[in-house]
């Protein structure tokens, strides 16, 4: 255990140095929201100042506030790509003759970078948020804020282990960048990061259901919001934990066949 | 700045001489594409999907209103075409020159281009091109026409020249914006990041201008003009210009982002000490 202590204390020395590139990275991101938050605005003011699919404009503006927190949270930034530029130029061996087990040692720096980030910044995003405050709703109640919490715990090993196990397809495949764009346009539309899941036609909403893609980040803004409440709730906790232990093991899996394949290029 | 080139002079055979070594610098750039076909392709699907992703966001949208301010579902759909067809072209001619110049400088490699005997920012800007972005752009056409036929609209050829013409303005403005910050990187090493979360701007372009209001709407027409990039030359399409004055806004504007990223290049190579060597 200790070693790994070791490893999350090299990972904060090692993520401070890209402190300013996180300030920008969260500056500029607040910019594409505020344009965003503004077209429903508009588009709010057109419909007489309604609803859009259950949601007022306070709730669709928090929908977005929420989900800008826990993807600061959660979203792995350079993680995969560090995964597989370690396995192209064989870097990875130096992990296979330690004491140390490679998924565990990418995952402290996971925490780490995501620890920083969050910490860098809590300035913009909050300023950001407390402008806007009047339109931020409360959870919808104690357990909701509870559940939430929970949740966003599982987002985040999901999400790592999601890109963990793509990063590992450099085993087999030399250029990775074009598979890892493609998995983040789908979780970019399908995790709900464009707009919220259920206003879409119920067709797709159920198709949805049966892969982990709401639970990349959707799930939890939509508990923290009461959109999903009581036995629905719980089961989609319970089903967001099945994905995240189905997401380990495939993980574990693809690691132990892709060691297999793998022959050191260059190291 | 640079040496005249050998051979007859005059603005004419300047211009030739350009157009050749450009046609050079394509032929090169087809070779080497060709070299990773594979990839190549990879890249033309992913770019698509992203479009794909943008035009299903605004389907999504007018699920549930008919109006996004003065802005109906064809017309957004029009004007999604049109700011990726802007994007990729730019895409396609500048942008992965532009974030190439920070590797430039610090491998030293600016020394050897300074040298050579022609316009270095003209190298620098257009050394490599990239086809993908180009069948893209012939996508976001195709988009483009289907919308048209949709809302529907039938632009005379005076309509669509003007369209074109107003679309290079919006490609000038990406590349000049683009060029002048990727000149920090003379200043720091750490500019490439900065340079690809500016990039991210360019996203509004393609949003309906109405819709936006106050200091937003002021800085991003006059001071970073994405809100007027894509959507004057399709106001022009389907016949919403308020005035033939926005035209004329986007071509003083393109001007003025060129002579700005003029003087920023002027001023960073003046500072430039080289790298290494």
């Amino acid at each position: 255990m200790k070693k790994y202590l070791h490893v999350v204390n090299i990972g904060i020395q090692n993520q401070l140095v890209y402190r300013t590139n996180f300030f920008f990275r969260a500056a500029f991101g607040l910019i594409p929201l505020t344009a965003t938050l503004m077209l429903w605005r508009a588009i709010y003011e057109g419909n007489d100042g309604g609803e859009v699919a259950g949601y007022g404009l306070a709730q669709m503006v928090s929908y977005y506030l929420i989900i800008t927190i826990v993807d600061a949270l959660t979203a792995v930034n350079e993680d995969d790509w560090q995964i597989a530029a370690d396995i192209k130029d064989g870097n990875i061996s130096q992990f296979l003759l330690k004491p140390i087990d490679y998924l565990a040692y990418r995952f402290c720096l996971f925490v780490t970078g995501r620890a920083i980030y969050t910490v860098v910044a809590i300035v913009p995003v909050g300023l950001f948020i407390l402008y806007l405050n009047r339109y931020l709703v409360a959870p919808a109640s104690v357990e909701a804020a509870m559940v939430f919490g929970a949740s966003v715990i599982l987002t985040a090993l999901l999400q790592f282990f999601i890109s963990y196990t793509m990063a590992l397809l450099a085993f087999w495949v030399l250029e990775v960048a074009t598979l890892i764009f493609v998995l983040f346009a789908f979780e970019y539309i399908a995790g709900g990061h464009l707009f919220p899941l259920d206003i879409l036609p119920p067709a797709i909403q159920s198709i949805l259901e049966f892969t982990p893609f709401p639970y990349l980040l959707y799930f939890p803004v939509s508990v923290y919001l009461g959109r999903v409440e009581g036995d629905a709730m719980w089961t989609g906790l319970a089903t967001q934990a099945g994905w995240v232990v189905g997401a380990f093991l495939l993980a574990r899996f693809v690691w132990s066949r892709g060691i297999k394949k793998y022959s050191a290029v260059g190291g | 700045m640079n040496p005249a080139p050998p051979g007859p002079s005059g603005p004419l055979a300047g211009l030739r001489r350009y157009a050749s070594i450009y046609g050079a610098l394509w032929r090169n750039s087809v070779v080497r594409e060709m070299m990773f076909k594979a990839n190549f392709l990879m890249w033309i699907v992913v770019e698509t999907l992203w479009f794909g992703l943008q035009l299903s966001f605004m389907a999504v949208i007018y699920s549930h209103t008919d109006r996004i301010a003065t802005w109906s579902k064809w017309e957004v759909i029009l004007l999604v075409g049109a700011a990726q067809f802007i994007q990729q072209i730019f895409h396609g001619i500048f942008l992965n020159n532009c974030t190439q110049l920070s590797e430039n400088i610090r491998t030293g490699k600016l020394d050897f281009m300074l040298l050579l005997p022609v316009n270095t920012r003209f190298l620098i800007s257009m050394r490599t091109v990239d086809l993908g972005s180009f069948v893209n752009a012939g996508l976001a056409v195709a988009v483009m026409f289907y919308a048209a036929a949709r809302i529907p609209i039938s632009p005379g050829l005076a309509e669509i020249t003007g369209f074109l013409l107003l679309c290079v303005a919006g490609i000038l403005i990406h590349y000049s914006l683009m060029f002048a910050l990727s000149c920090v990187s003379f200043f720091t090493v750490k500019a490439q990041g900065i340079v690809w979360g500016y990039y991210n701007l360019f996203n509004i372009a393609r949003l309906p201008d109405t819709a936006f209001r106050g200091f937003f709407r002021i800085f991003f027409t006059f001071a970073v003009p994405m809100l007027i990039v894509a959507n004057v030359p399709v106001k022009l399409l389907a016949d919403k210009l308020s005035s033939p004055l926005e035209m004329l806004l986007l071509v003083g504007m393109a001007a003025g982002c060129f002579g700005f990223s003029e003087w920023v290049w002027r001023k960073s190579v003046r500072n430039y000490t080289s790298a290494s060597s």
